[in-house]
This record gives structure tokens, sequence and C-alpha cells, in this order.
């Protein structure tokens, strides 16, 4: 008898469109000492399913069916029927959980050794001074230096990381049966990352513990998981070990996520992405989900309701074609490769020891200012990438903002950007001709960085109106619809406004309105790590084919080591503002000469 | 008789036809209309808002003023009126002797009079109030009389406004024009139907008493208190409004600003307005209106009337209340702006060159128009109260002008009388709280409508 026993759970939310079926008829099963990672992208309902278990659903949620039942010693409880009072004993004692936001998991205005003792006295009833002593005792065991003097200290004096692992403390002190993990990494560096999961790995392995991974991220599941369940669109589509689903996944998502992955070796490839986005889960199709963006769909997977099915003993799939699927799927992935450029021996954008700091206060009158890049070097040639790496904190956001005059009034630049071998300051800034016609932005969350009350064309004529004023109505509307087709969407879309769109056509969007002025330089600061892994390669594919039309010089700042082997010619190593190693993108990953970058290349999950 | 023009006259009526532009582009914009369209949805508020509207058109009708010639000038003892007098015909300028209580056909103290060449002294008659009844003993049933008749010309007034509407509603509906009757609707159109029922049944029977009768009394210089209660209203809805318009260009333009530009620009104008603040207001009024006071009366040579002078005042004072109340909404933009101006899009905006004027009214000033348009509605409210306590004190409205607060300030000496004379107060005190109320009520609707974080709140009640 599994630990956990989760069968047939629907769960609904109400919208202002109607009923949304967040989760529809999921079962899963969770061992004792087992770890099973619950994947998926936005949406499809992974995390309604932890707050579901643990009855922790928003007031706008209920749990329509099935049952939970909870095996602990000789007892079984079904968690969905028991009172509240009695599901407050459990919640933390035998279930904990943990959440992706550290910042905010825990109140700012209490010591860490306060709330650390409070869960303790809660639920092992030992006395406040004892309390304090475990606190200790569990700041050491996840790895926190000097966990004495942590006690008294406030969540704001730490770092995200080491927040987050007092979550886990606070988690684990109680010794809970099933731990519950809801993108715990999320919100972490690379590195960072890699030491957490290591520590919820030995914890779990030392309590006996059962755990219930809930993430986005493959890298992670092939890492940390026993068991993978696979979700789209509330559904849950394919169960199989973990080894097995890696090795050969049954359903045709579970093909598509794993090819959407960019790395070293699909350079030069575009990338697999998934046409189309996830149906509407009010009313959603009796018949399959995934259908309508599946290659192997034919009629019988629209006809009717499929259930989920053995494949093998263990390894379940909800699709009834998964056996054709399996062998003709992974064949598709032939695909053109672009011609290289022409390399210019001038750089078209060069930064001479460019650096930052920022003014602060010291003293009672007094500032000094503190540096937070120190004299970067970097130079992007012509139709070429340029990948700006580093954890945050590194100053990766912090160059490219100032390279743009973005920074606050704060901030003191120095050091030289020259564009096209002339320094910035000695081009005029707006109009034809301008410098900032030629270097465009791509910010990191399309969600933010579109205003949420101008209409698209609003939004694309804008830069046209400051940067190219000889053009009049007609020519810009002309420019306009050009680049609207460029980026891969339909000319209907200019009328509307931002929040009718998905996050992966919002920064669409985004790229074409830092095209529209015809750049030469496109700096993209993380634009897809707001985004999905299969809208990620979406966004990919669109960067490389717009570098390989207009030649536009990508200067492209991300953590994510993956997209950097995938895309970069060249990679810039940042730590804590400085340079610690650069060369082209190849040798940098075959080889890495400084310990931070091999550190990070291993701190990365990958599959 | 020729149309004139007073300065407050044409600020109100620019108003009103902001107003109007403003209505338009909201029904042309799917999103603002949304978001009115929730206002909308609360029967309160609509039931407010023609309460407000019903105040707003008395006070436009109060805007447009007449220049007498001298035979018309005699009657209303003024030589400029406004249409709304025309319209209350003679409740304007039939004045008794002194203090009458409501609907009463005698004065209210003694006087000596000659009945049948002997001297008594006894209530007299009054002039007008009463004055077609042969004998006292008719009043009730005059009264009863007129109050039915009144009603039901309310009523029949109200059948035909709800009968336009349905036709305009039959055309709007378009193919389900049939299923549209005159009462079929959201509940806060029903609300809206029977408040305005109410209304025009008032209107109607308070129309018919009026004729005859001093409905609420008159006051100390024999004046209508139901008149006076009505012009007051153009005083209150003026203070309200146009304050509110003077205060956003430096209310606005300043938390923009220093939201904005940061640095000397954020000093230099947080500390005119913390400095402002720390003055108490009504002090700095006073000594504005005193100054202004003794400005006007050395110069009266420069008015054509004692109208235009009392408007001239009516005008500064609005100016003053403005100059001093900007400092909570630019304080509330600055901190707004501040947290803005680090958005992605603001960062985009700049980085696709566009200018600082353009950054400040195309991408911040349309994304704190809820938040203007909530200060604006909360505002006004307070507005008025302000007015009240200013006349009350002295500092307020020229003495000729009617206002709320010139009514209260009597009405000190009418309550410490025998017998007491409440009327005045209790009349001043009704209208102001319809007025304020229904403008809070629906400012309330507004702000939930307007503010997504109150919006989700709602929601999230709602669906449990």
């Amino acid at each position: 008898m599994a630990l956990l026993n989760v069968q047939g759970l629907s769960t609904r939310l109400a919208s202002e469109a109607g009923w949304v079926d967040a989760i529809d008829e999921l079962s899963i099963a969770i061992e004792k000492g087992e770890t099973f990672a619950l994947v998926g992208e936005s949406g499809c309902g992974k995390s309604m399913t932890a707050l579901s278990i643990a009855r922790l659903l928003p007031d706008a949620g209920a749990v329509v069916a099935g049952h939970v039942q909870l095996e602990s010693g000789d007892e079984k409880t079904d968690l969905l029927r028991i009172s509240e009072m009695a599901m407050r004993r459990i919640r933390g004692k035998k279930v904990a959980m943990i959440f992706q936001e550290p910042g905010t998991s825990l109140n700012p205005v209490m010591t860490i050794g306060e709330q650390l003792s409070e869960v303790l006295c809660l639920h092992t009833g030992c006395p406040k001074s004892d309390a304090l002593k475990q606190a200790e005792v569990w700041l050491h065991k996840v790895g926190i230096p000097e966990p004495k003097a942590r006690l008294s200290q406030y969540p704001f004096e730490m770092s995200g990381g080491q927040r987050q692992r007092v979550m886990i403390a606070m988690a684990l002190a109680t010794k809970p049966d099933l731990l519950i993990a809801d993108e715990p990494t999320t919100a972490l560096d690379v590195a960072i990352q890699a030491r957490v999961l290591s520590l919820l790995q030995t914890l779990r392995k030392e309590q006996g513990m059962a755990m219930l991974l809930i993430t986005h991220d493959l890298g992670i599941v092939k890492q940390m998981a026993n068991t993978v369940g696979l979700m789209y669109a509330g559904q849950l589509v394919e169960v199989a070990p973990s080894a097995a689903f890696f090795k050969s996944p049954r359903h045709p998502y579970a093909h598509a996520l794993i090819k959407s992955l960019p790395s070293q070796a699909q350079r030069g490839k575009p990338l697999y992405a998934l046409e189309g986005r996830v149906p509407s889960l009010v009313n959603p199709p009796a018949a399959c989900r995934f259908a309508a963006r599946c290659a192997h769909a034919r009629e019988e997977c629209t006809a009717q309701a499929i259930a989920i099915q053995c494949a093998t003993p263990d390894h379940m799939v909800r699709c009834i074609r998964h056996r054709e699927v399996d062998a003709t799927l992974l064949d598709n992935a032939v695909l053109s490769s672009t011609t290289p450029l022409v390399q210019a021996p001038e750089p078209v954008l060069a930064l001479v020891s460019l650096g930052v700091s920022y003014r602060q206060k010291s003293g009672f009158f007094g500032h000094s200012f503190k540096p937070v890049l120190k004299g970067l070097d970097l130079a992007l040639h012509r139709g070429k990438t340029v990948a700006l790496v580093g954890e945050s904190g590194s100053g990766k956001t912090t160059a490219a903002r100032a390279l743009l005059g973005l920074l606050p009034g704060s901030a003191k630049v120095h050091g030289d950007v020259l564009l096209e071998g002339k320094p910035l300051r000695l081009w005029p800034e707006r109009g034809v001709g301008g410098w900032r016609s030629k270097v465009q932005f791509v910010f990191q969350d399309p969600f933010a960085s579109l205003n949420p009350r101008h209409r698209v064309t609003e939004i694309l004529q804008e830069p046209l109106l400051s940067l190219r004023p000889d053009l009049d109505a007609v020519a810009r509307a002309r420019r306009v619809q050009t680049v609207i087709e460029q980026v891969g969407l339909v000319p209907e879309v200019l009328n509307r406004f931002p929040h009718e769109f998905s996050g992966g056509q919002r920064q669409r969007i985004a790229i074409a309105r830092a095209l529209v002025s015809e750049p030469g330089i496109l700096i993209c600061d993380e634009p897809t790590s707001a985004l999905d892994v299969s809208v990620q390669a979406q966004i990919l594919n669109l960067l490389r084919r717009l570098q390989s039309v207009t030649g536009v010089s990508i200067l492209f700042i991300t953590h994510n080591l993956g997209v950097v082997q995938y895309l970069a010619d060249e990679v810039v190593v940042l730590r804590q503002g400085e340079v610690v190693e650069r060369g082209s993108a190849e040798f940098v990953f075959s080889n890495p000469k400084h310990a931070y970058t091999r550190e990070l290349i291993n701190a990365a999950p990958v599959i | 008789m020729t149309p004139i023009f007073l300065l407050t006259d044409l600020l109100i009526w620019l108003l009103a036809f902001i107003v109007i532009f403003y209505a338009r582009s909201v029904w042309k914009s799917p999103l603002s209309r949304a978001s009115w369209g929730l206002v909308f949805q609360s029967k309160i508020a609509s039931a407010s808002f023609v309460v407000l509207l019903a105040a707003i058109g008395i006070t436009l009708l109060d805007s447009i003023h007449l220049r007498l010639n001298a035979e018309n000038q005699s009657k209303y003892g003024s030589p400029i009126i406004s249409v709304l007098d025309v319209a209350v015909g003679p409740l304007a300028y039939q004045r008794e002797k002194s203090y009458s209580a409501p609907l009463a056909i005698h004065a209210l103290s003694k006087e000596s009079m000659e009945v049948n060449g002997k001297p008594v002294r006894d209530y007299p008659r009054l002039k007008y109030g009463g004055s077609h009844l042969k004998d006292e003993s008719q009043r009730s049933a005059d009264l009863a009389e007129r109050a039915y008749q009144g009603a039901l010309h309310g009523a029949l007034w109200w059948g035909l406004v709800v009968a336009c509407m349905w036709v305009v509603r039959r055309a709007w509906a378009g193919p389900q024009a049939n299923q549209v009757t005159p009462f079929s609707g959201s509940g806060a159109y029903l609300a809206a139907v029977w408040t305005l029922l109410g209304l025009f049944v008032l209107a109607g029977v308070v129309a018919k008493w009026a004729e005859a009768y001093h409905v609420l009394g008159t006051d100390k210089v024999g004046m209508d208190v139901l008149y006076s209660s009505l012009k007051s209203l153009r005083t209150a809805m003026l203070i309200g409004l146009l304050t509110t318009l003077l205060t956003l260009p430096f209310g606005v333009g300043l938390g923009l600003a220093a939201g904005y530009f940061q640095g000397w620009v954020d000093d230099v104008i947080q500390y005119v307005y913390t400095t402002l603040n720390s003055i108490p207001s009504v002090l700095l009024i006073a000594a504005t209106v005193l100054m202004l006071q003794v400005a006007l009366d050395a110069n009266p040579e420069a008015f054509a009337s004692s109208a235009e002078k009392a408007d001239l005042r009516l005008f500064f004072l609005c100016a003053i209340l403005g100059l001093t109340s900007w400092t909570g909404l630019a304080r509330l933009l600055r901190g707004e702006v501040l947290k803005m101006r680090e958005q992605d899009y603001i960062l985009a905006a700049r980085a696709s060159g566009v200018s600082h004027w353009a950054v400040l009214f195309k991408h911040l000033l349309p994304n704190l128009m809820h938040l203007i348009l909530i200060a604006m509605v909360m505002d006004f409210s307070g507005l008025v109260l302000a007015e009240a306590v200013l006349s009350y004190v002295g500092v307020g409205v020229d003495p000729s002008t009617f206002s709320y607060g010139t009514m209260i300030n009597a009405a000190r000496l009418e309550l410490s009388r025998e017998p007491l004379v409440w009327w005045a107060l209790v009349a001043a005190f009704v209208f102001m709280l319809l007025l304020v109320l229904s403008a809070n009520l629906f400012a309330d609707a507004v702000r939930d409508a307007f503010d997504p974080r109150a919006r989700q709140l709602k929601q999230s009640l709602l669906r449990v």
C-alpha cells in the first residue's frame, strides 16, 4: 500500500469565463521513501494538485471529486473527508510543504529562531528552550554556517538560497512522512539550486520520507525523481519510472517537451517547437486534449474520450497511438541548418572596460560608490551572438542597462561604448541615424514589458515615431505590418491589447517592437526565462531565423546554459561584476578553465 | 432679458463638456467601457447616480444667467437671475416678512394688527403662503388634494421618461428588441428606475405645494427655504467640481514630475507640499479670503454688479481650496510613479527613444487614470463639506451667495430663539446629506470598479 494514494481527483476553479477544470480525474500513488515528480507547463494543474492534496486551494477553487488517502502507521485517512481541525494537525506534521518564493514564505518581522522554534513547539510539543536548540541543529543540518548566530537574524539578512534552506528546515523539522515541494528552486540561481536539491535528496534518504516534487524543469526531474508524472491541460498524460520516461517516452507531448530543450547537440538546427496553445480548460475537449497540437493525431483521437492505459506494467500513458509514436517521432528532427554569415572585421558594438557603481549612503551625510560591474570588455560582430552568463547579482543585466542608458540616477557609469567604432556619446540619441534606432532591447518578462493600455499597433508604432521621424503614417503602417509578419503573427493582432495574448505571443510582440526600427544590435535580457519550455523553443527559433534574415547581432543575457550552448557563438562568464572566462561557446563548454564556470556547468541539471 | 455668463458659469459648462467628451471616449474604448459597466452594475451606484444627475441638472440650470430689464429688476430685487429662478417661478420673488414654519399659513411671531378697526395682537396671515384659502380649516384638505395631484403628475412624467428609455433600449438591443420591456433589465437598472420614480413623485408633490405654500418655511428675511436650498446646490457642486478641476493640474503635474524625474525636482516639490501641509489649511484660507475681501472692496468699480463680485469671490474660494488640497493627490501619484517608472514597459519606451514628455503622458498618465478618478470622486464630498465649514466660520462665500454653509451659520442664532426655528438647518442638512451620501456611494462603486486590488477582493468574495 502506497503512502499517498490519490484517486480520481478533480478540482474546479471559478473564473469570469466559467468553471475551469483545473484537474481532471488525477490518480497517482506515492510509495514510502520515493520521489514522485509532477511535471508540466504553467497552467497544467500541477500546483493545483499540491494545493488540493494539502487542502489549501484558493477561495475560488474546490475539489469536486476524488479521494486522497494518506497512510500513517496502520491508519488510513482520506484527507478530503476529515475536519479542518484534523487537517491542521496533519499539515506540517505528516505532510509538509515548501513553496517557490522563499522571500515571501517567511515572516519578515520574526527572527529565524522564533519561526523555527514556533513550528517545533507546535508539532512536537517540546518546551521553548529545547526547541531553540533543535532549531540550531536543523540549521546546521541544512548547511547554514554559524547556525547559532543565525537564530537571532531576520529573513532579510539572509540570501535567497539560505532562506529556502530555512524553509526546508521548517518543513522537515517535524519529520513529516510526505514533503510537497512546489517549484522549490525556481527562484534560485543554478549553483544554489544544485545545492538545495542535493540537500533535499540527502534529507529525504536520511528520514525515509516521500516527496512530491512539482517542477517544470525536466533536468531537475531526471536528477531527483523515481517516478515521473507528466501533466497536460489538467490531465495526467504519462506516468513512468524516471529512467523509462527519459529513455522511451510514450506520449507525443513528452517527446515534444524533451526535444524542444536547447542544447549543444541541437546547435545549428531549429528546435522542435510545438505550435498552437493549450486548450482552454473552460469546457475542455472531451477527447484527447493534446490532439490539436499533435503531429500524430488521427480521427479516432478526437472522436472519443481517451483513458490512461498501460504501455508496460509500470508505464502508463494517455494516448491510443503510443506504440506508433514511440518509433516514428524521433526521426522528424532532421531539419535544415542555416548558412553561416560572413564575419565583418570591425565589431558593430564594443564595450571598453564598461563599469557601473551605485551610490550608497554611508555615514550621516556622505556617500560612497559600490561597484557592481568592474571593467567589462566585449566585442559583438555582425550577425553573431554573444552570451553574457552569470548568476543573479553578477552584473549582467546592469551591463545591458548601462549600455542603453536605462540605469537610475544613483548609478555611475564609466568606460566606453563603441557603436560601429564610434563612441556612443558622439552619436545623436534619437531620430534617423541615432544610436537608439541601432541598439534595441528585449526584456525578460513579456507580461511587464508591454503597456497594458496600449494596443499592439501603438506599441509597435511608438519606436518609429521617435526613431524614424522621416516615415509618414503609411510607411510606418507598412513597416509595422512587415515586422509583425516577421515574428510570425497575423496582422489581425494589431488592434488588440496585450492582455489578450499568451506569454509566447507577447514575447513575439516585444521582439517585434525591438526590430521595428531595424536595429543592427539586439540585446535580449533573459527573453525566455519567464516562458514555458515549448514556448522557449518557439522564441529561440524565431531569434535564430531573424538573425539569419536580418543579420542582426545579438547580445544574449541568460543563466540558462542550455540556451547558451544552443545559440551563442561566444560566451562571456561574469561573476560579481568581473569577467572570469570568455571564449567561443564550444570551447568554453568543452573545457572550462575557471572553477566558477565548471561549477556553473556542473550545477545545471541536464537530461 | 439678455443672457450673461459669469466666470463660474463658463467653467461649469466647460466641465460639463469635458465630462461629455470623456463619456464619448469611454463609449469608444472597450476597456474603460467595461470598467464603467462594472460601476453601473451596482444597484446603490445606479440609484446614487440618478440623485447626482438631478443635482447636476439643477446646477446646470442655475448656471445660465440672465440680465434683467428695469421692470423685472424690482420684482426679483436683483439685476441678474438664473434660468432656475425663472423655472421656479414665484418662489424666487415672493417674500414674506420674516420666519414662517413649513407649510404654515401664519407667520411665526405675533404682530399688532387692526381687525375690524380694533388693534389686536395675533399671528398674521402670510402674504403668499396659503393666501388662496378663505378658511383656515381647509388647509389639510387642500394639502392632501395637492399632494395627490402632484404625485399623479410626477408618476405621469416618470412614465414618459421610462417609455423614452424603453424606445432607446429597444433600438440598441437590435435583434432581441422584442425581449426588451420597460422593466426588463439588470437589478441596477431597476434600482435606477425606482429611484427615478421616487424623485419624480417627490418633485411633483413639492412643486404642487410650492405653488401656494412655503414647503420648507421661510427664513429671517422671508425668503423661501426650499428656494435657498435649491440655489445652494449650485454653490456646493461648484465648490466640489471646480476645486477638483483646479487641483488636478497641480496634483497630477507635480506628482508625476516628482516621481518621474526624482533628484532635485522631487526635492523641491516635496519641500513645497510638506510646507503647505504643515500650515493649518483653515488659517491659510481665512488669511487669503480676508486679503481678497479687502482687494475686492477697494476696487468696486471693477464689477458691473454685486452678483459678479460674489461670483468672483466664489471662484477665488475654489482656487484657494484647490491650491491647498492638491498635496494628497500629488503624494499618492508620486509614490505610484516611483513604483511604475521601474516597470519594464517604461524602460522599453525609453529604450525606444521615446521622449520624457511622451513617457509621462502616453505611458504613465493612462495607467494612473483610475487613481486620479478615484481621488476626484472621493474628494468631491470632502470639499462640499469644507465649504460649509468655511462659510460657517465666516471666510467662505459672499454673504449674498446662497450656500449650505451660510444657512447653517444663520441657524446658529435661530436655534436659540423661542419658538425654535429648525427648518433652515434641517433643510441644509438633508440636502447636503443627500448630495454627499450619493457622491460617496457612487465614489465607492467607482473605486471598486477601477482599483484592481479591490476588484480582486470583491470577486473572490463573490465566488465562495
